[in-house]
């Protein structure tokens, strides 16, 4: 925390964090007139907010999907399988995305060269990668977000859907009417959880997933990236403290204004 | 009703609940074909690192190779054993002492905060909850660490950074708060029984699923952990294997697309005695397959304690 100080100053690694120079807000005024950063922000908060949504609908989707699955077996399969992308780390992603998509040798390509079409040379064109890189995503963590929402669908008392059966209610009304309200509070919480890392991204992801390559960055710039970048390249340690300190603030009030909106329209439903 | 309570993970599959047989296949297709997905790319690079290099100049990578070959893993094995062999030791070192340490540290933490009566409580569960909200950020993190606490090229830099998590700690807390525990630290007090005593005998043993879910995540995060070792380290004995594959991969890809290069003698000579296709397969295979190999058993708990987090609300 005792680097939130650095945003303010202009450093120079002789003089430590204590003795640069204090300059203000010099530095912020260099970050909003980056372009780039804009560029990087509008990428991150753009992905963010697709991530949003579909982690809202599609884990719990699953979740209730699974749950009908009659055999035991089977789900215990499905789980085991499903959640096995979670613990492949990023590096080992990109390889994989990279045999698929890659240039000479990459399996799409190869299929492509093998009917007579052109290859496709995705390291270069930037408007496949906002969907290669949500794809990505998803293909990581939706086997292992539903496991909350089934936990949770677990724990619903029998006895509802039991009494809906003698009321006659078919399957899709038991679900909408009993497993989504449940799940209500859940997908709420963590979408209030989400909106508070917007201006944060997993910066594996967009690192190493596009191996850091240059002509994509227009779209597959985002904030930590940027930082990043720009601490490699011009060692302006105050700058990249500025815009981590700007993510930080902005995604806690973030994170107060979502709760209230929540809090005005259920009380109960609020995180705090 | 105890036969239906050990089944209790689903609603009752067989009767009036269960979903019809038609709709049960339609499900069954549509999960399948999902778990398929998951899968595949993970078998792709099996595969790839026991085929035949030729074979994937001529064919491109594939899930059914013209020829087998462990020529990957021999030169891997060749070449490259002993980096290997110190990248893992890094990494199991690191994984196991750090998550033995986090969890140990963080429940500590958690437990003190979810004693009622403890005075500190709420300023240290906040001051926990507050460093989830804000961070100095990378750089930040970086100069405090190097210049403040001097702990460039060390061991630790790998471990202490993400030792200690905020939001693992609050799980932990809400868990040991929760349930029957508060009577049965009751009973053990008027035994007579001190604070790191039940602490020991008492909490512990009872969060077991707790733990193994927590433990899991920390192990995979350290596990995983290639970044600090790009900002922190130079000695080549410290890198751990995830670090060592981006490494290889970033080389590869940088050589490769350097015009000048790549068409000058030395440099063509060059790449073609880097690591191939099969090869960069081969060391991801060694990378991520001692995780795929032990999270199914750590599934049971690990559900579990997932589930308890949600059931709770």
């Amino acid at each position: 925390m005792v680097g939130t100080i650095l945003a303010f100053k202009q450093y120079k690694p002789r003089a430590g964090i204590f003795g640069s120079q204090w300059i203000g807000m010099k530095n912020f005024d260099v970050m909003f007139k980056n372009s780039t950063f804009w560029a990087s922000l509008r990428n991150t908060l753009l992905y963010n907010v697709v991530f949003i949504i579909l982690g809202r609908i599609l884990p719990p989707a699953l979740a209730i999907t699974i749950n009908e699955v009659r055999s035991r077996k089977l789900t215990r399969v499905f789980q085991t399988t499903m959640i096995m992308p979670h613990f492949v780390s990023y590096v080992v992603v990109s390889v994989i995305v990279l045999a698929i998509l890659g240039g000479d040798n990459g399996m799409v390509n190869h299929f492509l060269k093998s009917i007579g079409r052109e290859p496709i040379a995705f390291y270069s064109e930037p408007s496949y990668w906002p969907y290669i890189l949500t794809l990505v995503h998803e293909w990581k963590g939706l086997g292992y977000g539903s496991i909350i929402y089934l936990g949770t669908i677990t724990g619903i008392s029998d006895e509802y859907y039991e009494a809906a059966v003698i009321d006659g209610a078919t399957k899709w009304q038991q679900i909408l009417h009993i497993t989504l309200p449940f799940l209500k509070s859940m997908i709420i919480i963590l979408a209030i959880m989400a909106v508070g890392s917007m201006f944060h991204s997993s910066f594996d992801l967009f690192y190493q997933v596009p191996n850091n390559s240059g002509q994509l960055l227009k779209v597959t710039n985002t904030v930590d990236v940027y930082v990043y970048n720009t601490l490699k390249q011009s060692n302006n340690v105050g700058l990249s403290s500025a815009v981590a300190l700007f993510q930080s603030v902005f995604g806690f009030i973030f994170v107060l204004l979502t709760n209230q909106i929540v809090r005005w329209i259920d009380k109960d439903l609020s995180m705090f | 009703m105890t036969a239906k309570a050990e089944r209790k993970i689903h609603h009752s599959k067989y009767g009036p609940l269960a979903i019809g047989t038609f709709g049960n296949t339609v499900i069954c297709i549509i999960l399948t074909l999902f778990c398929l997905i998951c899968v595949l790319p993970l078998v792709l690079v099996y595969i790839t690192s026991f085929t035949d290099e030729l074979a994937i100049t001529r064919n491109g990578i594939g899930f059914f190779p013209e020829m087998w070959s462990l020529e990957a893993y021999r030169m891997l094995f060749g070449r490259s054993l002993n980096k290997i062999v110190y990248a893992y030791r890094t990494t199991l070192l690191l994984t196991v002492f750090g998550t033995f340490l986090s969890l140990w540290f963080m429940t500590m933490f958690a437990y003190a905060c979810s004693r009622k009566d403890f005075k500190l409580r709420q300023p240290l569960t906040f001051f926990a909850y507050f460093t989830m909200l804000f961070s100095g950020g990378m750089v930040a993190s970086y100069i405090v660490n190097t210049t403040m606490f001097h702990l460039r090229d060390t061991f630790w830099v790998l471990m202490l950074p993400g030792l200690v998590g905020a939001y693992n700690i609050i799980v932990l807390r809400t868990f040991f708060s929760s349930g029957g525990t508060e009577s049965l630290i009751e009973a053990a007090k008027i035994d007579g029984a001190g604070e790191f005593r039940i602490y020991l005998q008492i909490v512990l043993p009872i969060s077991k699923p707790a733990l193994a879910t927590i433990g899991l995540f920390v192990a995979i995060a350290y596990f995983s952990s290639w970044f600090n070792v790009m900002l922190y380290i130079d000695n080549e004995r410290l890198w751990t294997i995830q670090y060592m594959l981006q490494r290889v991969m970033n080389q590869i890809t940088l050589l490769r697309s350097d015009p000048d290069f790549s068409m000058s003698e030395e440099g063509a000579l060059m790449i073609e005695s880097l690591p191939n296709e099969s090869a960069k397969m081969a060391l991801t295979v060694i990378t991520m397959t001692p995780v795929l190999a032990f999270y199914p058993f750590f599934q049971k708990y690990f559900v579990k304690g997932l589930t308890l987090g949600a059931v709770k609300g």
